[in-house]
């Protein structure tokens, strides 16, 4: 191919396996920031440079360099961590981050705000609690996400072993980031010997996400990963996955050639296949992916450029077998249940609702002290939920009885009120720390989803569980394409709105308003909601009816 | 170039005075050799209108000592020194830092001008001199004909220290003072004016030896520049403030327009502003002491009305001698507590005029209050910017001084008059020949400081830059914090990237549980330090005196010792040596 490199590519190339000028970096103390070509390497160890946005202006004003600090994203298979590892992160969130831990849409654990100069601290103390950031960002696989609740049957135990797995497989093997921040020297000798035998030297064109869906939950948005694993059972035995390959979110707003993909799910395998599968499918988007166009590099556009046939065939071929036609399964929902639930072993199960992922102590709830003495008493494990909720999981009745004081002591209790729709409702980190963000999310979901409920309400379906999701720019990190409600961020104050997508998340939805105002967004939701609530069918989700009337109504008058 | 050369080449240069410049030369080490050519050099470059009268047949018979902090001190002395020829004498200027102790023994006619630093101590460089003569061992002066000027910040303790002590101890050495001395505070002009007619009036009775011939000449004027002649109002064209959101401190940044003005100024040169206290500071002060601001009281013999004198004229801010004097008279308490020198010490750096009023409470009279109270001095700021770089401009770094102690408002008198945002403010440039960029393009220079000491850095570098100096440009910098107070951090590291700073190392001791300063860098930093110090780099030193002075001298001793392998004292001397040969200035206050 004769079509240049990106210059990503080139500074992959140059790295020495994910080394680049990394170390000399860390030791500038003159500048908060990292050399340029280190900015995109770190990626790779599970950071990203970032700088207050709502300092930009004053502090050029000042003669000072933007408010840089990094967010650190903790890779966490499965979402499953123990008390000790979450009084870890909380420790770091209070020391080294600007307080508040945030549970991600994938999973992971986000530490924003932590200045250069002190992340080796931070990545040591990670490090040493047997957790850790490498991959957890940048072109390789990132967090495996499994639905979380891997006690309640045997079924989802060997989903999250899988999940795993996969990850260890996919883990990068350069020895860049043990030297980095576990302070393991290497000669140049050492360094030489290594090699990447999965990802080779330049890794992969663009991010890669994969996850592990337990029908009938699709918690963990299968249809939005570049790879997804849909359990397939049989009497609470697991027989096997179909799997789903080319989905994903982001595209560019005025750039029809990017868009967002939902999976095709091109066939079945054993669980036992899953890790060769896995290999062979981020071998052959290494070798396949676009590597001179990063908004056209994600697996989903390899598989359009070239035919899902292909893509079987290529895959099929790399693997020395084919897979079996895929098998039927149903999904009924993607929400987290809150509350209690007992599992199969006879132990309790606590979803609590988070707002925003955010774990954070306010006047009216101590949210951070109240999950700090959970985990320092043990009374459960942790689960993050792909919804940015929590599970404490495993609580026999005694724990039951005392978390439930804790709960209501700190006022948590009283948080868990909230309607359906709030409960699942996703928003991005956004403004002011994410560089792309084009409007506000995380910040503005409070105040837009208490207007939301307040429709709702006047229109008596308060009940309904409506999927919404905000998202500050057109990445979609809070995968807005696939919820039943989104607004995409255009400009400050300034929104697409998107309505229609399915309720368990295997539909996109459809842009209906460009550029909107809160006014517009919410004159036009009213009447939806109006129409919903009067002429819905029984049963039927929003995103189906808006999808029958609104989308296919309006274009087929 | 040999000697020989060189005089070929002295065409505009008598014999006389070549005989003479010979005589001088010989009686001189080498290391005095290479300053006084340093010294003529910058005579020379800076046009200073010095005038010699003819030359006197013979050699000098007065020594015009100085012991210089901040350059005060030494332009007196070379002032006194100028103006000697009028008298009929012949005087020679000594820089006691650069001079053999024991010498002063073998004289008979010694003027000094001697400052005390802001802690008590001598000048830099001078406390070998000091600790010989105020020893033990020290040998009878009864031939000696003396007088002392002192020099000092009546706001410290130990006001004039230095000098009121070699005043006293060279009489009890039986030596005989032609003079009173006079102890100068900050507005030291007037009085040192006064002093130097009357020692030099004095001298002249004493009488010259016989065949000097010495032609008068016209008085010139001295080196400073504060005559009222030379204010002028400058507009502000920027006032913003440069320390981050969250900061500890209030750092200004001031773009000031000198177009109209006939004044320039080089790197290095300050700014004197004319500031007015704070209204609200006046209002409390005349509320407390039961005093009306509309009575009139005289002032340099003029009338004029109290509160006007306090707003515009009087310090009452800083505490002084004279207010402690008047307190202490009525107030035994406090008159007993003052003579604990820690006391005094520490009540001058903690309290304000106001803070001391309100608590040894008297019975105030306009008149006495004005007379209790030292004449409001122009405050001097390191000009921040290049006038090259920056044409028809000068910029000030200005640390807003704003506080609450004793459950008061407390403000720093300049500072706050300028943070008000007056869109002209009353300034004259007060050059600073002390503290200049190495004259050859291609020398290294080494610039440590913390906080707003960086002003004059920004000068040089901008000037290196504006004019391809291609000598190497190292910045040690400390502050509080790195993400608020690393002042003109941007600026900085544009140089840097541009290749025209070469190093930077910085110490923020807020920012970690172990409080690092600058003096650690330097000590970390000292191999490449003493390196740079070898390839003939200059070393400048700006900032807060109490601060960081102390430290920094000491750490450099340090450095000194272990990488040149050097002795305490000869690291001592070195670093005199590196001060008289103009390589190692300072700008501390």
């Amino acid at each position: 191919m004769s079509v240049p490199l990106s210059p990503v590519e080139h500074i992959k190339a140059r790295s020495n396996l994910l080394r680049g000028s990394i170390a000399s970096s860390l030791a500038d103390s003159a500048t908060g920031a990292l050399a340029e070509q280190d900015t995109h390497l770190v990626k790779f160890h599970g950071f990203y440079q970032q700088d207050n946005r709502d300092l930009r202006a004053e502090r050029i004003a000042q003669k000072l360099e933007p408010a840089y600090s990094f967010m650190i994203r903790v890779r966490v298979p499965g979402g499953s961590v123990s008390p000790r590892q979450w009084l870890v992160m909380d420790d770091l969130a209070a020391t080294y981050g600007n307080r508040a831990l945030r549970i991600t849409t994938r999973q992971a654990f986000q530490l924003h705000g932590v200045l250069k100069r002190d992340l080796k601290s931070t990545m040591g103390n990670i490090n040493a609690s047997l957790l850790d950031t490498f991959a957890a960002c940048g072109d390789v696989n990132r967090n495996v996400m499994c639905s979380p609740l891997a006690e309640l049957s045997s079924v989802h135990a060997t989903c999250y072993e899988t999940a795993c797995a996969i990850s260890g497989h996919l883990t990068p093997r350069t020895g860049a980031y043990h030297e980095l921040w576990i302070n393991g020297k290497r000669t140049g000798a050492q360094q030489a010997q290594e090699t990447e035998p999965i990802y080779g030297a330049t890794y992969l064109p663009r991010k890669f996400k994969i996850s592990v869906a337990i029908p009938p939950v699709n918690d963990v948005d299968v249809f939005a990963q570049d790879l997804g694993f849909i359990a397939i059972t049989q009497h609470d035995e697991l027989l096997g996955f179909n799997v789903t390959a080319g989905g994903g979110m982001g595209m560019s707003h005025g750039e029809p050639e990017t868009y967002p993909r939902l999976a095709d799910v091109i066939g079945f395998c054993t669980a036992q296949d899953a890790v060769a599968v896995a290999e062979g499918v981020v071998k052959l988007q290494r070798d396949h992916g676009d590597r001179g166009n990063r908004k056209h590099a994600r697996l989903k556009y390899t598989i359009d450029d070239r035919g899902l046939d292909w893509f079987k065939q290529e895959l099929f071929q790399r693997l020395g077998f084919s897979l079996e036609p895929p098998r039927p399964y149903a999904f009924l929902r993607r929400g987290d249940e809150i509350g209690w639930r007992r599992g199969a072993d006879g132990l309790w199960y606590l979803t609590l609702f988070i707002p925003e992922g955010r774990v954070a102590d306010t006047e009216t709830h101590q949210l951070a002290a109240c999950l700090r003495e959970i985990a320092e008493a043990h009374i459960g494990d942790f689960r993050l939920t792909p919804n940015q909720n929590l599970i404490i999981a495993g609580i026999d009745q005694l724990g039951r009885t005392s978390l439930e004081e804790l709960l209501a002591r700190h006022g948590v209790d009283q948080l868990q009120g909230v309607s359906p729709m709030r409960q699942q409702a996703l928003a991005c980190v956004a403004l002011p720390n994410c560089p792309l963000a084009m409007a506000e999310a995380e910040r503005y979901l409070p105040s837009f989803s208490k207007q939301m409920d307040a429709l709702l309400e006047k229109h008596g379906i308060e009940q309904a569980p409506v999927s919404v999701r905000l998202s500050g720019c057109p990445n979609g990190c809070s995968r807005p394409y696939v919820a039943e409600v989104a607004l995409v961020g255009r400009a400050p104050g300034s929104y697409n709105l998107l309505i229609g997508g399915s309720a368990s998340g295997d539909r996109l939805a459809r842009v209906v308003l460009q550029n909107e105002d809160e006014r517009g967004l919410l004159a036009y939701l009213e009447g939806a909601f109006a129409k919903f609530a009067q002429s819905r069918l029984p049963e039927e989700s929003f995103g189906d009816f808006a999808y029958r009337r609104l989308i296919q109504g309006e274009t087929n008058a | 170039m040999s000697l020989a050369a060189q005089e070929s080449l002295t065409e505009p240069v008598s014999d006389a005075v070549l005989t003479q410049l010979r005589a001088i030369a010989s009686g001189l080490a080498r290391d005095q050799v290479i300053w006084s050519s340093g010294y003529l050099a910058a005579l020379a470059e800076h046009a200073n209108p010095l005038t010699v009268g003819e030359a006197p047949e013979t050699a000098p018979n007065w020594t015009v000592f100085y012991a210089s902090e901040t350059g005060n001190s030494r332009g007196l002395a070379e002032s006194l020194h100028q103006r000697s020829s009028e008298f009929g004498l012949t005087t020679q200027l000594q820089d006691i830092s650069n001079y053999s102790a024991h010498r002063l023994a073998k004289l008979q006619r010694a003027i000094f001008v001697v400052a005390t630093h802001g802690l008590g101590d001598p000048p830099e460089g001078s406390e070998a001199f000091f600790e010989y003569w105020f020893g033990d061992n020290a040998p009878r002066l009864e031939k000696l004909e003396y007088a002392v000027l002192a020099l000092g910040d009546s706001s410290y303790a130990d006001f004039c220290e230095i000098g009121r002590k070699l005043d006293d101890r060279l009489a009890q050495l039986g030596a005989n003072r032609f003079a009173e001395r006079v102890d100068c505070d900050l507005n030291f002009k007037p009085a040192a004016e006064k002093w130097t007619l009357e020692v030099l009036r004095k001298a002249e009775n004493l009488g010259q030896r016989p065949g000097a011939r010495v032609t008068r000449l016209h008085a010139v004027e001295g080196g400073s520049t504060q005559a009222a002649s030379a204010r002028f109002r400058s507009p502000v064209l920027t006032n913003e403030r440069i320390t981050g959101r969250g900061s500890s401190k209030q750092v200004r940044h001031l773009e000031l327009d000198i177009e109209d003005s006939v004044h320039t100024y080089l790197p290095g040169d300050a700014l004197g502003v004319i500031a007015k206290n704070p209204p609200q500071l006046v209002e409390s002060l005349l509320t407390e002491l039961h005093l009306d601001g509309q009575s009139r009281i005289s002032l340099n013999s003029n009338s004029i009305a109290l509160d006007k004198a306090l707003l515009e004229h009087l310090e009452i801010t800083a505490l002084s001698r004279p207010l402690l004097g008047v307190l202490s008279a009525e107030h035994p308490d406090f008159e007993k507590r003052l003579a604990g020198r820690d006391y005094l010490r520490d009540l001058l750096r903690t309290h304000q005029v106001i803070d001391l009023v309100t608590q040894y409470k008297i019975d105030w009279h306009p008149q006495m209050l004005a007379d209790a109270l030292r004449e409001l001095p122009p405050r001097l700021y390191s000009i921040a910017s290049s006038p090259d770089a920056n044409p028809g401009e000068a910029h000030l770094t200005v640390a807003i001084v704003n506080y609450e102690r004793f459950g008061r408002q407390h403000w720093g008198a300049a500072s706050n008059f300028i943070a008000e945002g007056s869109k002209s403010l009353e300034v004259f440039i007060e050059p600073n020949n002390q503290f200049r960029l190495p004259s050859d393009a291609s020398v290294p220079i080494i610039m440590i400081s913390a906080g707003t000491g960086v002003a004059p850095y920004r000068a040089f570098v901008e000037h290196r830059r504006e004019h391809g100096h291609t000598g190497k440009n190292w910045l040690i910098f400390g502050d509080r914090n790195f993400a608020t107070d690393f002042l003109y951090q941007a600026e900085w590291l544009d140089f840097r990237e541009k290749g025209i700073l070469n190093r930077i190392d910085l110490a923020f001791s807020r920012d970690s549980a172990e409080k690092v300063y600058v003096q650690h860098r330097i000590r970390e930093q000292g191999a490449a330090l003493y390196d740079w110090l070898e390839r003939g780099a200059h070393l400048y030193l700006c900032g807060d005196a109490h601060a960081m002075a102390g430290d920094v001298h000491a750490a450099l001793v340090d450095v000194l010792r272990e990488h040149g392998s050097l002795s305490r004292d000869r690291a001592q001397a070195r670093l005199a040596e590196l001060r008289a040969a103009g390589r190692y200035q300072k700008d501390v206050y």
